[in-house]
Order: structure tokens, then sequence, then C-alpha cells
């Protein structure tokens, strides 16, 4: 099977002066394609800082991070953003919506910003449109981010993550800031995603919610404890 | 150019979102803009007035005047009469009429404050003696009757022209033509009354301003004879005698020499050699001065580039400040939206893309303001009236006499350069594009992670 991304002994250490903080001090794994990896464990155990090197928005202090077999340390920062805009779909803890925008201009933030910048066709308003209806909020279009509740309001960020048709999601605690009902249902989103073949990488903590996915890693002291649900 | 167009739609839209600071932010702009428009308008309005008057004296001209000496250098007569002597006198225009070249016309011109009645009415007008082609020179139109003639000058005829107010004041209920004026014991009969005429201003210190409608002319020859007797005009005022000798006040010399934009060097030299003459005559008492419009348009035009730099500048100041105003506003923006910068950056956006949404926001914000300022700044020939009519209602003295700066402010019509209004946009432009380099840059630097995790 094709890996997604593949980690080599990456390490991400924070310079503060004084002390130098080792949020990941040496984590390797494969991520295998159309993989849904639940990243657990407590808090600040380095969970957010490996997504976001996953996700391309940060750089490792050392180690090896290929994407799709591509070494990342060895592009620029305007082709990891290109790489953010079209292979991957961000989803947060706290939704993230631009707050002048309407859920349909939310949705659409990421064709502001495709490589060469090709004119919003009629076809890519339908996609946005479509996308709203998908997460069941075709009828509130024009609403904006504070007429919304959170979840609908994540639901607009999976919409937005969807927007650029990307191969890989990445989610931190998507449901951390929502009632179990509601982020079960958020969940299923993911979950079906998953089973049209994106590769799903989600951090969570919530055993229940670890549950809903096909591998898990238990982070500890900025390094891979051990494979699969560890509970209590 | 259409991700230029979504960039510029999008930053207005975020704009529009904080209407009144959007607005309180361009103010800085607007008003720069508007300064800049109105002062080079009221640089350039000054200038045409200049350039006006300098026309109505007549850019073809050359004119002699006598400046009267410092009292003490008179010259005494008897032990109390002294006679005040200077001035331009005949073997002056002698000399002029026959040795200027190029000459077309030469207007010799006596004037004096004198009392003038029509039995109870009096007043005390400008009273002109001058030939003929005065009233050319001066672009004087008859109202009523005519203006006096060679044959008038010949036969020494008591006649007389009279201005508008003049006529009104000394004949309020009835026409004044062939009604007879009192002038020093003499009667003279009116043969004609002059339009209303606006005031000339002062240009540059060498002419005082004239308002023409209290005026009264007479033939030359007849003034000379009957008023300037012997050359000499005797005042009576608190017991003692003063007396004033001057033949002319003012020999006006008309050049021909139609090609004058073309080559106004001519006229220039003629005047220098006008003022050599002058000089060699007048060596000792200084008592002349050769005036050339031509050379005063020069001036008015060095004046009006002085004008437009300093106060060019002092708007330019305010653009100055309202750009910080902008940058500031900007940095603040950035500030509060960056965690909106921080989701663009996980989206994709490249930092040029943070860069250019910022940057352009501010440019569209200056460049608002800047349209805004040219508006106003085109209505300043209309709000310079009202100020006008400010200034006249409760600064000046209705009745009382106007200074000549008074007199050129009044008579002066702010003329918006239209050089000025893409200048000024331009500057708005360049002031948002180089306040605004520095808030985008800022906001395209942030760290994405950090941005996310802003509060
Ligand atoms: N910018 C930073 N500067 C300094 N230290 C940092 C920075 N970012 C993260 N850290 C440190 O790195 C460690 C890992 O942080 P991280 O956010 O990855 O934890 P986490 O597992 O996501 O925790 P949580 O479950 O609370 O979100 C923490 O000790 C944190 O203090
Ligand atoms: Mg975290």
């Amino acid at each position: 099977m094709e890996l997604t991304a593949k980690l080599v002994n990456l390490q991400k250490h924070y310079d503060l002066g004084t002390i130098v903080v080792k949020a990941l001090r040496g984590v390797s794994l494969d991520i295998p394609e159309g993989d849904f990896l639940a990243i657990m464990g407590s808090s600040g155990s380095g969970k957010s800082t490996m997504l976001n090197l996953l996700g391309g928005l940060d750089r490792p202090t050392s180690g090896e991070y290929y994407l799709r077999g591509q070494n990342v340390a060895t592009l620029s920062d305007d082709e990891i953003s290109a790489i953010r805009n079209t292979l991957i779909g961000f989803i947060f803890q706290s939704f993230n919506l631009v707050a002048q925008y309407s859920v349909l201009e939310n949705i659409a933030v990421p064709l502001l910003y495709r490589p060469g910048y090709p004119p919003i066709s009629s076809a890519d308003e339908d996609r946005c449109n479509e996308l709203a209806k998908m997460v069941g909020l075709g009828d509130r279009t024009d609403h904006k981010p504070y007429q919304l509740s959170g979840g609908q309001q994540q639901r607009v960020a999976i919409a937005r993550a969807l927007m650029n048709d990307p191969a890989i999601i990445m989610a931190d605690e998507p449901t951390g800031n929502l009632d179990s009902k509601t982020g079960e249902e958020i969940l299923g989103m993911l979950k079906s995603l998953n089973e049209q073949g994106r590769t799903i990488i989600m951090v969570t903590h919530e055993v229940e919610v670890a549950e809903q996915a096909k591998s898990h890693i238990y982070m500890k002291d900025g390094l891979i404890a051990g494979h699969g649900i560890f509970r209590g | 150019m259409y991700h230029l167009l979504r960039t510029i739609r999008l930053a207005i839209k975020s704009l529009l979102l904080h209407k009144l600071r959007s607005g309180l932010t361009m103010l800085g702009i607007v008003f720069g803009v508007f300064s800049v428009i109105a002062m080079l308008a009221i640089g350039e309005g000054a200038s045409k007035q200049a350039q006006e008057q300098v026309l109505m004296l007549g850019a073809n001209n050359i004119i002699v005047r006598s400046i009267k000496p410092p009292e003490d250098s008179g010259t005494g007569g008897s032990a109390n009469v002294r006679v005040l002597r200077y001035g331009l006198t005949r073997a002056d225009f002698n000399i002029l009429k026959g040795t200027v070249p190029k000459l077309s016309g030469i207007v010799p011109v006596r004037e004096v404050i004198l009392n003038v009645r029509n039995r109870d009415h009096e007043m005390n007008p400008r009273v002109v003696g001058c030939t003929p082609e005065y009233q050319e020179m001066n672009h004087l139109d008859i109202a009523q009757g005519r203006f006096f003639t060679d044959q008038d000058i010949r036969n020494l005829s008591n006649v007389i022209v009279i201005a508008s107010e003049t006529a009104e004041m000394l004949f309020p209920l009835e026409s004044p033509l062939n009604k007879s004026v009192q002038i020093k014991n003499r009667a003279y009969r009116v043969i004609g009354v002059t339009k209303e005429r606006t005031a000339s201003a002062a240009i540059g210190g060498s002419l005082s301003g004239q308002n023409y409608n209290k005026d009264l002319y007479m033939p030359l020859d007849t003034f000379q004879s009957r008023i300037n007797t012997k050359d000499t005009i005797i005042k009576m005022a608190s017991g003692s005698f003063s007396a004033v000798s001057v033949v002319y006040d003012q020999i006006t010399l008309k050049i021909d020499h139609p090609k004058i934009v073309v080559e106004p060097d001519v006229i220039i030299a003629i005047a220098e050699m006008v003022r050599e003459t002058m000089d060699t005559n007048h060596a000792v008492k200084r008592d002349v001065d050769v005036i050339v419009p031509l050379e005063l348009l020069k001036q008015a035009e060095q004046l009006r580039n002085i004008f437009n730099v300093v106060l060019g500048s002092i708007a330019g100041i305010s653009l100055l400040v309202g750009g910080i105003g902008i940058m500031n506003i900007m940095l603040a923006t950035v500030t509060e939206r960056t965690r909106e910068i921080g989701v663009r950056r996980a989206l994709g956006a490249r930092r040029i893309d943070i860069t250019q949404q910022f940057l352009i926001e501010t440019i569209v914000l200056s460049g608002t303001g800047g349209l805004v300022g040219l508006i106003l700044g085109c209505a300043t020939p209309y709000a310079f009236g009202g100020i006008k009519g400010i200034v006249k209602y409760y600064i000046l003295d209705s009745s009382g006499d106007k200074s000549e700066m008074a007199n050129m402010f009044l008579t002066m019509t702010p003329q918006v350069a239209i050089w000025s209004l893409p200048v000024a946009f331009g500057f708005s432009v360049m002031i948002g594009l180089v306040f605004g380099v520095y808030p985008a840059r800022a906001a395209a630097r942030l760290d994405p992670i950090e941005a996310l995790r802003h509060e």
C-alpha cells in the first residue's frame, strides 16, 4: 500500500532562551493511504505539534518527513502553501471561520489561493453550494458564523476543507468544542469521507471518538508510547 | 488582472465591515488631498488674476511713472510756500516720443485728488487729465454720452467725463449729461459717463490697486492750463499752503509688436532702454519708475511657482500625516485579524497573498480617501465664494476702504488646476502603497501556527 506520510525520527524543539522545550523527541511513523488515524495522548504530549508538522504548517527541528514520497524539508514556503491548498484540508477545534464572510464565502476561501489563481468558475460556485448542502447547511448559505451554532460552524469548516477535493484531511480535536451528539455527527462525516478514500488524521483525547478510527497512536512526552487505544 | 479585481473586491468588502473606522481612517487622506487641490487652486487663481491684471495694463505697454520723493527733499519756494517739484517733465515726454522705437502710442497723464461739487453735492474724486487714448488703454466703456476727442484737447474745452460712482454722488437724482460741475471755482460740462469697471488689484508692489469708479476725466491740455497752472497745484490745508509741481504723473508707451508671445524680449529690451534714459535724466532724485507689465507677468509666474511649492509642501505634510494614520490603523487591523491570517495560511495562502491582501486594502482605503478629497477639492471655488462672503461681512468694514491685499482676495477666484487632480489622486494611492507595505509585510511574516493560536 502506498504511504501518504512517512516520519523518520522527527523532532521539534522550541528554544525559549533559558530552556529548550522538546515537543517531539524523535517520532517515526508510517501512515498508509486511506488510513483513518487517531492521535491520542495527554495534554502537552505533542499531538498538535505533530499534526501541524504533518499538515505542513510547521517545519521540524530535525528528522525527515516525506509527504507522498516528497521530502517536505526541500520545499519552499510557497510550495508548501500550494500543497496545503490542494492536497490537505484542515479542520480545527475552534472552527476558525472568517468572521466577516458568509457560509458560502467561507467555503470558497480555498478557491482564492489555488495555484495560478484560476478564476472562480460557475462549476466552482456549484460545488460550494453542493458542499453546503452536503453538510446540511444548504438553506443557510448567507448566514454569518456568529449566526450559527458550534456544530454548524464545524460543518462549514468541513465543507471548506473539502473545497479543493484534498486527499488528506487533518483535524485537531474537531469535536472538542461540541456536545457528544453533535460530535458524533461530525465524526460520521469524517468516517464517510474516509470511506471515499481520503486519508484522515485526527487528534483527540476522547476514547469514544478515537474508537471510530482505523488505527491509533498514543503519545507521551513527545514520543509515540504505543499503537492502539489505551484506556485510562 | 482577474485576480487583482477579486482582491480589490474582497478588500472593499472587509473595509465596509467597519464603515466608521474606515471612514475615520480615510479622513486624513481626504483632507490631505483636499488641501493639496485647494492650495494649488488658490495659487492658480491668484496667478490667473495677476495675468488678467497684466493684460488689462497691456502686455505691449511700458509705463513710466513719477514717484514722489521723501517729503523733506522738496525744494523750497518762498518762506511759507514749499513747492515739491518732482517727476516726469516735458523734456522726458519729448525724448521718449522721439527715441523709443516701434512706438505706436504715447499717453501722458496728470492726476490729482480735488474737491468737486454740483451745488450742495460734493466729493473728492481723482481728477485725471489725459488724452483720448486713455479710454481705450484703461478699458473704459461709455455708459452715456461720449469720451472727449483730440478736438476737445486742441480747443481747451471745459468738458469732463465722469465715472459711475462719481455720477451717482454728484447727480443722485438727475442725468449728469450736459450739467456742470465745479472744480476750483470753474465750471466744467459733463459730456460722458463711463460704465462701472472692476477695480484693478495691486501687482507685486509696483502698481497700487486702482478703483476706476470714483474718477473724473478731463482733456489733458485743459487740465494743464486750468488746474495744473504753471505745472503747479497749490492746496490749502489748516492755514498753510502746500504746492506740488508735477508735469505728468504717468506716461504710457505703447509698443507696436504683435509677436509679443513669441518674442517678448523685444519689449523687455525697449523697456531697458527707456529705463536707462530715465535713469540718466533723473539720476539725482530717482523720482521716476519704469514698470513693464510683461515683467510683472514673469514675476506673477514666479510667485505662483513659489506658492505652489510652499502650499503644496504644507498640504503634502497633511497627506503624510494621513498616511501615518492609515498605517497605524492597518497595523492594529493586522493584530486584530491575526487569526484570520493564520486560517488563510492554513488554507493555502502564500506570504505574497497575505501581503497583497493588506496592501490592497490600504490602497483602496487611501485611494477612496483620495477620491473623496478630489471631489471636495473641486468644490473649492464654491466654498471660497462662501469664505469671501464671510470675510466681507465680518472682517472688512463695509464702508471703509479696503487694503490692496483684501481687494486682491475679494476679486480672486480659485481655479482648480486640472493637472493637480491626477497628481493628488496618484499621491493618495502612493501613500497607501508606501504606508501599507509595512503592515502588509508584518501580516505576511506571521508564523501560521502562532497566528492560529492568537486569541
Ligand atoms: N510555540 C511554542 N513555544 C513553546 N513551546 C511550545 C510551543 N508550542 C507547543 N509548545 C510546547 O510543546 C508541547 C506540546 O504541545 P502540543 O500543543 O503539541 O500539545 P498537545 O498534545 O496538543 O496538548 P493539548 O491536548 O493540550 O492540545 C507542550 O509542552 C507545549 O508547551
Ligand atoms: Mg493540542
